[in-house]
């Protein structure tokens, strides 16, 4: 099921969506007011084969009957569905926003930790664990408050500041009666000091193109606007800018939410890179159109 | 606007009628989430996926 609209006989693009939110709207308005031929397509009713594959064509213009055009950005809300279907549109040649690897990485944040650390990127100090005994005697002798994070997940979800050894092994015991496998891989991060607040940049291919401070909502720790934080602007000094550009590139580049921690000692911290970034908060406080931003990034992209 | 009932409680619930495919539309009286979905033209709803264990960023 595709919702289309031709405007025009320029570039084609596809905004990959399995649900709706405003900023996926937005790329269509921006890139349909920018002349070229957008659609949205709806992940849930895509289906691919190997049939198309390795001939040396782009086979992109018939996947099942739907022509996805000459780019797709790629906006599932659902990590793994969005990773696999990237992973299909490449076999097909059919350019990707952003790409396999830098969905593979920042979907997951032990994936995502260690390539910032290969990349020399500040990061707080975090830890990769592999069974429950050595992840509680681990946030025994690292202390409390530390910081639990499920490796694949979002919006704060089950991100939990520990607060003792009670509280940990509460929490492996939980974790290991899930059935998920990754359940039983721990990541714990050192709690940060840290104002109220973190900092969101974009970044879209080479340039930070905007950046908010989040505050956490009332009664919260957690900073994500999912979570009823608020946003304001943020200025981007060079060494802000230096720490996106780095970290967005340890990632493999692209379109990037790049969240960073301003620690009292060491300065800014990159905690997480995002792959398929939200930006109506900062939208919503930002002079930056960031949709247009992006889609004119997507057909950069093509043209190289 | 296009008049179509609830699958769960049977509310009507009005859409407008340039909605897009895959929006989301909520029944005020039971909570259900639905998408639109359109077949020959006419405005139908599907039950909307639930949130996941990986949806987010």
């Amino acid at each position: 099921m595709v919702s289309s609209s031709m405007t025009s006989n320029g570039a084609s693009l596809s905004i990959v969506f399995d649900r709706l939110r405003w900023e996926e709207k937005e790329l269509l308005e921006k890139a349909l007011r920018l002349g070229y031929n957008a659609r949205l397509v709806d992940a849930k009713d895509l289906v691919f084969s190997t049939s198309g594959i390795g001939k040396g064509t782009r086979a992109g213009s018939a996947i099942d009957g739907m022509n996805l055009g000459d780019v797709v950005i790629q906006r599932c809300i659902s990590h793994y569905r969005g990773l696999y279907i990237t992973a299909c549109l490449e076999s097909l040649a059919i350019p990707t926003i952003n790409g396999y690897g830098v969905a593979e990485t920042c979907g997951n944040k032990l994936l995502c930790s260690l390539a910032l650390a290969r990349h020399n990127v500040p990061t707080p100090s975090t830890y990769f664990i592999f069974s429950a005994e050595k992840a509680i005697e681990m946030a025994n002798n690292l202390g409390y408050p530390i910081v639990f994070k499920p490796i694949v997940g979002s919006w704060g979800r089950l991100v939990i500041p520990v607060k003792d050894r009670e509280m940990m092994e509460s929490i492996v015991e939980m974790r290991e009666e899930m059935p998920n496998p990754l359940s039983k891989i721990y990541y714990l991060q050192e709690y940060v000091r840290r104002p109220p607040r973190d900092i969101r940049a974009i970044v879209v291919g080479d340039r930070v193109i905007t950046a908010v401070y989040r505050y956490a909502a009332e009664g919260e720790w957690k900073t994500n606007i999912a979570r009823g934080g608020k946003a304001e602007p943020c200025k981007i000094t060079k060494e802000l800018e230096d720490i996106c550009l780095r970290a967005a590139e340890a990632v493999g580049g692209g379109v990037l939410g790049i969240d960073i921690m301003e620690d009292e000692a060491r300065g800014l911290l990159v905690h997480e890179v995002n792959n398929t970034v939200e930006f109506r908060g900062a939208a919503s406080v930002s002079s930056v159109d960031i949709a247009h931003e992006i889609v004119s990034y997507a057909m950069r992209v093509v043209r190289a | 606007m296009a008049k179509v009932r609830c699958l769960e409680c049977d509310r009507e619930l009005n859409v407008p009628s340039d909605a897009i495919e895959g929006e989301i539309v909520t029944c005020p009286d039971c909570g259900a989430n639905y998408e639109v979905a359109r077949s020959n033209g006419r405005i139908e709803l599907r039950p909307a996926e639930s949130v996941g264990e990986d949806w987010g960023e």
